[in-house]
């Protein structure tokens, strides 16, 4: 029988009550009186050096209230990069300026050049249309490679270089790995990319700046991830407001995946333009805006080695990658190719010695920063496709290769920088074998190709390294704050609770997952516990959520919390009952005096807290209410092995996901239903990316895929349902609820086991040249590789 | 300017519009009906989607002018009389079939002009219908079992955790 | 957008009067037009609703023709069509969205001749006669290239007669993003031959593959259409969905499955 309430059971999400209604409130259903509107004339070249912009027309017509350009944000800080990663030869990166506005140049198309404030948005569009912009249009650098080449078109004259860093990881390691190479039995090589990708959470990007000029109070209302992040980056180092007097608010938000993590210049623009207007601003992004002012996802060019022994024992790995930065150095892009790839370039397995050297590259492109698994999915695709390759190479069963490489005793050190703590990547391995039905491929392949049709069957593991991160470590990194989390837990006088968590919920569940861990360590109904974020004027300085680490982090800084309430709620049970606090035991909301049937309800004592009137006052505050801060200790690994089943229409390459199956080793979990709906929403990310999405420029650097016209979203009709596993749980070591975090997973595990599972198609059709597919598999790519 | 009036979950209502404005923009802004949501401009998200005379539209890609004397749904037309959940917004908070929440009101909508059409859809079905419904959080795992509950059928043998 | 009004006549004759104003324009479904408007893409003083003309409306089948107003709405045409005419309903119902199908129209997707279209591969392969308030165009004379067609400034669609073919299949392969035809095929088989229309591949707009339909009229068969060349790719679209030669190829596979289906 499950659980009905506490850790481990579905309890049904109560936050879907109002999203179901039409009740939520999300950041676009927020208006202000006396509102304004702005709208960004954006760069319509993808590198361009201007030399006039001409607001007089404009600023004259009907509603325009005032225009703002580049030279309003003179002196004015520019958006502040969060992480500087150290290269190859103890060099800092190369971080040129951000500005609000282009100053001087535009960078890629969608770089904002005017705002437009005006009382309607078809007034500010209007007038935005009548600026007069003259820009000289320069050659773009678009490709990596190209890029970094002498003479091709410098994104930043200024720097006089388009590579931001040349990093080697570990650096130390260099020698002996290509040495193990020069003694291996067989090298497999293999170059890919990873497809850049548009995140496109369905709720587009929304700012709404105030300003009280009675208090000199700032308020931003926007679609963030990390609200307090927002505040510390755009007060301290873009417009110079101190902390106290700015609010940041991120009321419901729909969804972020990564790209509503960065600060960004609209949420600077409507803040900075609501304190020189004194009337509120409001942006809201269309999806086509949103496609060149999002920050973009992935875009790796790799070439990876894998040596191995004449057992087939991995003894090195070796890689190459071009990592896109785009125009602009986002809020955490340095760290995406870095520290979110490299320390995972050890995967299950264990492989001796690695050495990882990413090329960082300026271009005239939208940047580019993290996006659901942000530098896992790039690593687990070049392992798990490079391993699939050996695996073919030689002939044998790419499941044993794995399992014969796994590792297998814990912790374990890697070569890369990391101790997993805990794992068993056989046990995965074991039941997607099973849920997969892995022993019935052969007959499933044999009626498929009845209907003339291919299939394939592709499986992979992965790890990564979530519950980011321990401080002292990430500031060695180059990390520019800290990643602990927060909690308050504020007990009120009748006994509910109201946790306020630096953590920030946009899908993930925490208005009903947070409670049950409250409700199992107390004893009382989930009911009793509301959870409180996005609001940096009534929750404690937080992180927010991304890395999959809410649970992990802020999950931990709210037991902490609650910890320190429960024991102080002892000492008063403990007078209450006039017994010694070391006796005192709560269970089922009780509190009750060991060996006796003496007891005190935990609504007496929250009482008694706040009604001190039968009170130890000269040992004990009133009051129950009690903040933790948690910093972790190390890094969680989630991990697990995944299995794609596809079929190939040999006439036209369309690919069709048939099952799939993922097995996850997610330590312990708190709502199993919620848990699984992440791996789903990850899986059909993985899918996309595999088979649908692609964000492509062209040579100019002008965005092919601008909208949804171009940009293919996976639909209901592109997935099955998904088999989904998490039974092979070895709780986390370091934290108190024993969790390692799952947002991430689906889309990290997801992109190799279809590609796996196409090669595999494509060579049961007697293609046997095929080894990979870059993604998106889409139609005419397949069909192209059969035409070889 | 001119003057439109119109039936909005079952209350009669008028307001004075552009040409130009959407019947989204009119819901949204001129009724405070903020549950229907703009998720794209190129009518693909389906985020907007209402029901104009017990059809499904999307809201974005239709003039209020057009709606002149419609009978329009919304999703806050669709909880029950007394507040309580449908069958068919129950079915989704039973199966968890949503995450964020944006795109679940045109996904709600979408779902009830599915079953009034086809009551018992097969799983093909529903994916099918659901062409014109992006969601990016779910992976439709769990929108297309809410929505096979919704219409009664038994879907315990689907994966569930 | 920018500024403009919006009229809904309830007759034919209103529509054309408020159509005879300067810089007006015909508002169907607006499945693709507003769109256009959001990203001011036609600037347009007045939009005339053809919305509220409740001639143009409906479905009718009569000795062996399948009459469908101008006005009518695609899920309107692929519920009422399903017996008589399998594959326009099939067609039909799979246009855009339900959604989308229930605003968009065969006149407004006619007028409009996208080259991605699903409807005109239909009204050319049936040889349609498309009908509009001043008189009646064949099929084989109205579409003139990608967004181009034979109709005059101001000129309605109001209404397209398509005589129902005695084996017919549509097969449609979608771009995935946008979900239109990447290529489609209209294959309609009458007693006098076979006509076969293709969509979404040509630069051109909607075509007819001469080729396939000699080789289809003399022997109705997938290996009647195996024995040619693919059409060749040098003048179809080519985009991040897919090369010339890649749709060029589509026409001859989707056209092998289109016999298949229709047999």
């Amino acid at each position: 029988m499950p659980k009905d309430q506490g850790i481990g059971a579905s309890t049904k999400r109560r936050e879907d009550v109002r999203f179901l209604t039409g009740t939520g409130n999300y950041t676009d259903d927020i208006n202000l009186h006396g509102q304004l509107y702005v709208h960004f004339l954006r760069s319509d070249v993808a590198h361009g050096k201007i030399n006039s912009v001409d607001t007089s027309a404009a600023s004259a017509m009907d509603g325009v209230v005032r225009i703002f350009t580049g030279a309003d944000f003179e002196g004015i800080g520019g958006l502040p990069c969060g992480w500087q990663v150290t290269d190859r030869h103890g060099e800092p990166m190369k971080e040129p300026a951000h500005p609000v506005l282009a100053q001087g140049k535009v960078r890629h198309v969608g770089d904002p050049i005017a705002a437009v404030v005006a009382e309607s948005v078809q007034a500010a569009r209007d007038a935005a249309e009548a600026i007069e912009v003259d820009i000289e249009e320069l050659p773009a650098a678009v490709d990596m490679k190209e890029a970094v080449k002498d003479g091709a078109p410098l994104v930043h004259d200024d720097i006089g270089t388009n590579l931001c860093y040349d990093w080697g990881f570990v650096e130390e390691n260099k020698a002996a790995t290509d040495e193990a190479f020069a003694n291996a039995a067989h090298v497999t090589t293999l170059e890919l990319k990873n497809n850049r990708l548009v995140a496109n959470p369905m709720e587009p990007r929304v700012a709404v700046g105030d300003y009280n000029r009675a208090n000199d109070e700032s308020t931003l209302y926007t679609t963030s991830q990390n609200p307090h992040v927002i505040r510390l980056l755009m007060g301290a180092f873009v417009l110079g407001i101190p902390e106290h007097k700015l609010r940041v608010v991120a009321p419901d938000v729909g969804g972020g995946f990564g790209t509503k993590i960065f600060h960004y210049a609209e949420e600077a623009f409507c803040t900075f333009a609501a304190r020189q207007l004194a009337r509120p601003v409001k942006w809201t992004s269309t999806r086509s805006e949103a496609f060149m002012s999002d920050a973009h996802g992935r875009d790796h060019v790799t070439k990876i080695e894998l040596a191995l022994d004449a057992d087939n024992n991995f003894t090195a790995l070796r890689t190459e990658t071009y990592a896109n930065m785009g125009a602009y150095l986002s809020t955490f892009a340095p760290s995406v190719p870095t520290w979110l790839h490299g320390t995972l370039m050890a995967g299950n397995y264990k492989t001796p010695l690695i050495y990882v050297n990413v090329k960082a590259v300026f271009t005239n492109t939208v940047p580019v920063d993290a996006y659901r698994g942000a530098g896992r999915p790039e690593a687990t695709f070049q392992i798990e496709r490079v391993i699939d390759k050996a695996a073919r190479e030689l002939n044998v069963d790419p499941i044993a290769l794995r399992r014969q490489n796994f590792i297998t005793e814990f912790p374990y050190a890697t070569p890369v920088a990391v101790e997993y703590d805990t794992g068993d990547y056989n046990a995965t391995m074991n039941t997607l074998e099973e849920i997969a039905d892995l022993s019935g491929f052969a007959a499933r392949r044999a009626e498929s190709e009845k209907r003339g049709m291919l299939r394939g069957l592709g499986v992979n593991c992965y790890i990564e390294a979530c519950g980011i991160a321990p401080s002292n470590l990430v500031g060695q990194l180059g990390a520019r704050a800290g990643l602990y989390e927060s909690a308050t837990v504020r007990v009120n006088a009748t006994g509910g609770i109201t946790v306020m968590t630096g953590s920030h919920s946009h899908g993930q569940g925490h208005e009903t997952a947070f409670p049950q861990v409250i409700s199992e360590m107390i004893g009382i109904p989930e009911e009793m516990v509301e959870i409180k974020h996005g609001d940096t004027a009534n929750t404690p300085m937080g992180m927010g959520t991304y890395g999959s680490r809410s649970l992990a982090v802020g999950g931990s800084a709210m037991v902490r919390a609650a910890e320190k309430v429960i024991n102080k709620a002892k000492k008063i049970a403990a007078h209450l009952l006039e017994a010694a606090e070391a006796d005192i035991e709560l269970k089922d909301g009780t509190f009750s005096v060991a060996g006796t049937d003496k007891s005190v309800a935990w609504g007496d004592v929250t009482l008694a807290a706040y009604v001190p009137h039968n009170y130890p006052l000269e040992d004990i505050e009133p009051g129950l209410e009690e903040t933790a801060f948690y910093d972790p200790s190390n890094f969680t690994y989630p991990s697990g092995a995944y299995c794609c089943e596809v079929e190939v229409d040999p006439d036209t390459g369309k690919v069709t996901i048939e099952s799939f199956a993922a097995a996850d080793d997610f330590g312990n979990i708190v709502n199993p239903m919620i848990v699984s709906g992440q791996v789903h929403g990850g899986i059909a990310q993985g899918i996309g990316q595999a088979l649908l999405e692609n964000c492509a420029y062209d040579e100019n650097g002008q965005l092919l895929s601008a909208s949804y016209m171009d940009y293919a979203m996976p639909r209901a009709s592109d997935v099955p349902f998904y088999q989904v596993d998490h039974s092979n749980g070895t709780p986390c070591t370091h934290n108190p609820l024993g969790v390692k975090g799952c947002g991430e997973a689906g889309a990290i595990g997801t992109p190799p086991a279809v590609i796996n599972a196409i090669v595999d198609a494509l060579r049961s059709g007697g293609h046997d040249h095929v080894y990979h597919i870059d993604m998106p598999a889409s139609p005419s790519r397949v069909w192209a590789a059969m035409q070889k | 300017m001119s003057k439109v009036s119109m039936t909005v979950n079952g209350k009669a209502v008028s307001g004075d519009v552009k040409g130009n404005t959407l019947l989204v923009e009119f819901l949204r802004e001129d009724l405070r009906l903020t549950g229907t949501h703009v998720g794209c401009d190129t009518s693909q998200c389906g985020a907007c989607t209402i029901h104009v005379n017990g059809k499904s539209a999307k809201a974005c890609t239709m003039f209020a002018a057009e709606a002149d004397g419609a009978d329009i749904t919304t999703v806050e037309g669709m909880a029950n009389a007394d507040g309580s959940l449908s069958v068919i917004q129950q079915a989704f908070q039973d199966h968890h079939g949503l995450q964020c929440g944006f795109c679940t009101p045109g996904m709600v909508m979408t779902a009830a002009a599915l079953l009034k059409e086809n009551p018992k859809p097969t799983e093909a079905e529903v994916r099918h219908y659901l062409e014109g419904n992006i969601c990016r959080c779910t992976g439709y795992h769990n929108i297309v079992k809410a929505i096979m509950a919704a219409s009664g059928q038994d879907v315990s043998a689907i994966a569930a955790e | 957008m920018y500024n403009f009004d919006v009229v809904r006549p309830t007759s034919v004759d209103e529509a054309l009067s408020a159509l005879s104003q300067e810089d007006a324009q015909a508002l169907g479904g607006g499945q693709t037009l507003i769109p256009t408007l959001k990203q001011r893409l036609a600037m347009p003083t007045t939009l005339v609703s053809l919305s509220g003309i409740d001639s143009m409306k409906g479905v009718s089948v009569d000795g062996g023709v399948i009459t469908v107003g101008g006005a009518t709405p695609h899920a309107v045409v692929a519920g009422e069509v399903a017996d008589a005419f399998p594959a326009l309903a099939h067609l039909a119902g799979n246009i855009g969205d339900p959604a989308v199908r229930n605003r968009g129209t065969i006149g407004g997707s006619l007028a409009n001749n996208d080259p991605s279209a699903c409807y005109p591969s239909a009204a050319l392969a049936t040889g349609a006669t498309i009908v509009t308030n001043a008189r009646e165009i064949a099929a084989d004379d109205y579409f003139q290239g990608m967004f181009t067609t034979a109709l005059d400034e101001g000129e309605i669609i109001t209404s397209v007669k398509l005589p129902v073919p005695e084996k017919a299949a549509y097969i449609k392969f979608e771009q995935p993003a946008s979900r239109f035809s990447l290529v489609g095929i209209f294959l309609a088989k009458y007693a006098d031959g076979v006509r076969v229309a293709v969509t979404g591949a040509s630069n051109n707009g909607v075509f007819r593959w001469a080729e396939a339909e000699a080789a289809l009229s003399a022997d109705f068969s997938v290996a009647a259409v195996e024995g040619l060349s693919a059409p060749s790719g040098d003048d179809m679209i080519s985009d991040l969905h897919g090369s010339g030669d890649y749709r060029a190829h589509l026409v001859k596979a989707l056209t092998k499955k289109a016999v298949a289906q229709a047999s």
